[in-house]
């Protein structure tokens, strides 16, 4: 689909591209950190920015609840989190809103903007929503909560028992599963038999959609939909969003070895934020100059950013020992 | 004060707690509605208080726990009942990984303010998967709490407790006592802490801490053998972190100690308690750390010779005082 289709203004997709872009530019750059020694580790996004930000552009930020994964850096900024912000999580910082320097990198959460943090187990975030969605149908607040995985999870129990829930209930919430082709190692015919996970919907009795991740407009309407539907008190909404995954899983993982070096080159001359480029040229939403122009400010935005969150101190050793009950 | 069975008290704890907070709610398999639980535990809720605040789950316990957990980050006080502690296993993840860790994993941003209710022990006919202590499971894990009242005082005082509580807290009720033991208790308000052990009895010549119905073992073998020995008795209560104060104190005065649970021993509530004793005060005890607890058989047989082979009984547990007494 056409940018345009998406209904959103000029003002809004060049916002929304500027969200692409820095979320792949602050990625890059957390590689870099890694890479020189001053993080250890990087779980990347890099392939879903598109999907994730007409993802999480469907939705009320001051008061709906985002549940994410390790993977939704561009999500959670949309959502309010800063490039900042993710920079202190991965050098472990004690302004680190997800976790204060205790996670791993990329476990994003923040209280100020309705972030819930998850653990490394994966899909533990599926049930957790569904209490959240619960309390705000029970608390009539008219807010809705989104929570996402990747499609590894869908062979978790905890998949299963929260979207049965979710059924039952009619809970106010929309469920992502970001396939992105791969668990870990794992290509998708080891994980599931179906070539479409957004069926399982009609097995809990809640809507399903897939969506093509690299297209912006269908990605956001089809999220719309699923947050109106939400939020109208019709229920739960079952997205599968196909996403690249263009790193290795992991800074301590090599695709290359488990993938085609024709299936690497495939996919990176589909890279959705180049696609997303070449739409805001073709609908002439911004020209070559104007996205070099924004290129060259989110450097300088990153870079500033870099500076000061390395300049933040790290949590003191003995903060290890609080906040493990409620204190008196 | 009147007369309640401990279900009776736990029943009140909850009752008494939904009506002075709103915020509580409560769920299970089979929790809502006229049943009102396996044992009756929440009957008559769901009517006082309407089927948003009072119902049924699915039966899946690690969505029962998620849900918990995510009801706590909105600021609700949902109180989680998984059916039998043998059925706790499914919710292992969500309960280690995020209602534990949600406080600390945060900073304190989040916190997980939910009690998980369920009932275990034997000795009631329940075979392999209704009769186990799933404690040990649980106990050694920082941020959690784990607690079980052997009580009707502590049924009421410990559960009002542990819902007005910030911590996740996991509340191990002993099935066996649900009808069996009958007391007075305040009609009215009262708590009961979280985090001590309490003694119910004193005495002089041997300590013995216990909890569940291996508790009412002590306190009746304290009485038979009053004529002859002194009988420090004390519950345990909380069984995740230890009150290493009053155990400690409890042991020094007399230097002999029993140790029972009906759990089997190797990694047990009661070996970390014996830890803890061999570790901080070896040179006060006068008697080798003694204790009592379930075989090594891998679950407990339904078959009512079987069943009674595998649990500490009271006729243990008075042999085991008069030992020790007289080592």
């Amino acid at each position: 689909m056409k940018l345009k289709d998406s209904q959103l203004t000029k003002d809004e997709l060049i916002q929304a591209y500027r969200m692409v872009k820095e979320a792949r530019m602050l990625d890059e750059r957390l590689w870099q950190l890694n890479r020189i020694g001053k993080s250890t580790f990087n779980i990347s996004g890099q392939g879903a920015e598109v999907g994730q930000v007409a993802m999480a552009l469907a939705f009320e930020h001051d008061k709906d609840y985002f549940l994410p994964y390790y993977r939704d850096m561009a999500a959670v900024m949309v959502w309010g989190m800063s490039a900042k912000d993710i920079l202190m999580g991965s050098l472990g910082k004690a302004d680190d809103p997800s976790s204060h320097g205790r996670q791993m990198p990329n476990h994003y959460g923040d209280r100020a903007h309705n972030i819930v943090p998850f653990s490394s187990t994966v899909t533990t975030q599926y049930p957790v929503a569904t209490g959240v969605a619960l309390a705000m149908q029970i608390d009539g607040s008219k807010a809705i909560a989104l929570t996402a995985t990747g499609e590894g999870s869908t062979a978790e129990g905890d998949f299963h028992e929260a979207l049965n829930f979710a059924g039952v209930q009619k809970l106010p919430m929309v469920f992502v599963i970001e396939n992105n082709g791969y668990a870990i190692s794992t290509p998708n015919a080891e994980e599931f038999g179906v070539k479409d996970l957004s069926v399982r919907a009609t097995g809990y009795g809640i809507f399903g959609k897939q969506v093509n991740g690299r297209d912006f407009a269908e990605t956001y309407l089809a999220f719309k939909e699923a947050a109106d539907n939400a939020r109208n008190g019709n229920g739960s909404t079952l997205i599968e969003m196909l996403v690249d995954r263009l790193t290795a899983h992991s800074s301590d993982d090599d695709q290359r070895v488990y993938r085609t070096p024709d299936d690497i080159a495939e996919m990176k001359e589909n890279d959705c934020v180049m696609l997303m480029e070449k739409q805001l040229l073709s609908e002439k939403v911004l020209s070559e100059a104007e996205l070099a122009s924004i290129k060259k400010e989110l450097e300088a935005k990153i870079n500033q950013a870099t500076e000061e969150a390395e300049e933040m101190p790290n949590p003191a050793s003995d903060q290890l020992m609080t906040h493990i009950y409620e204190e008196e | 004060m009147s007369e309640k069975s401990y279900l009776e008290a736990l029943n009140l704890a909850i009752t008494e707690e939904m009506r002075h907070d709103e915020g509580v709610m409560i769920f299970g398999e089979d929790v809502g509605g006229v049943k009102g639980g396996v044992f009756g535990v929440t009957k008559g809720l769901a009517e006082e208080f309407g089927d948003k605040r009072v119902f049924n789950s699915p039966l899946g316990e690690s969505e029962i726990a998620g849900l918990a957990v995510g009801l706590g980050v909105m600021g609700h006080h949902a109180i989680a009942e998984f059916q039998f502690a043998d059925y706790i296993l499914p919710a292992v993840n969500q309960i280690m990984s995020e209602a534990t860790k949600m406080r600390y994993k945060s900073a304190g941003d989040w916190i997980s303010p939910i009690v998980m209710r369920t009932p275990y022990g034997g000795g009631v006919r329940g075979g392999f998967y209704h009769s186990q202590s799933t404690e040990k499971i649980f106990a050694g894990q920082p941020g959690l709490r784990i607690v079980t009242p052997s009580t009707v005082y502590d049924a009421k005082g410990l559960l009002k407790s542990a819902i007005r509580s910030e911590d996740p807290v996991l509340f191990y009720e002993h099935k066996k006592l649900y009808r069996s033991i009958k007391d007075d208790i305040p009609d009215d308000d009262y708590t009961v802490p979280l985090d001590k052990a309490n003694i119910l009895k004193q005495g002089d010549d041997v300590t013995v801490i216990a909890y569940g119905v291996m508790l009412q073992f002590a306190l009746k073998a304290a009485e038979e053998l009053k004529d002859e020995f002194s009988v420090e008795v004390v519950d345990l209560r909380s069984l995740y972190p230890i009150d290493k104060e009053t155990v400690l104190e409890a042991v020094r005065k007399t230097g002999k100690v029993l140790l029972i649970t009906e759990d089997t021993k190797e990694g047990s509530v009661m070996n970390n308690v014996s830890a803890i004793i061999a570790e901080e005060v070896l040179f006060d005890l006068d008697a080798p750390i003694k204790i009592l607890a379930g075989p090594d058989s891998p679950s407990m047989p339904y078959a009512k010779d079987l069943e009674d082979a595998f649990l500490v009984n009271q006729a243990d547990v008075t042999k085991s005082i008069r030992e020790l007494a007289e080592f």
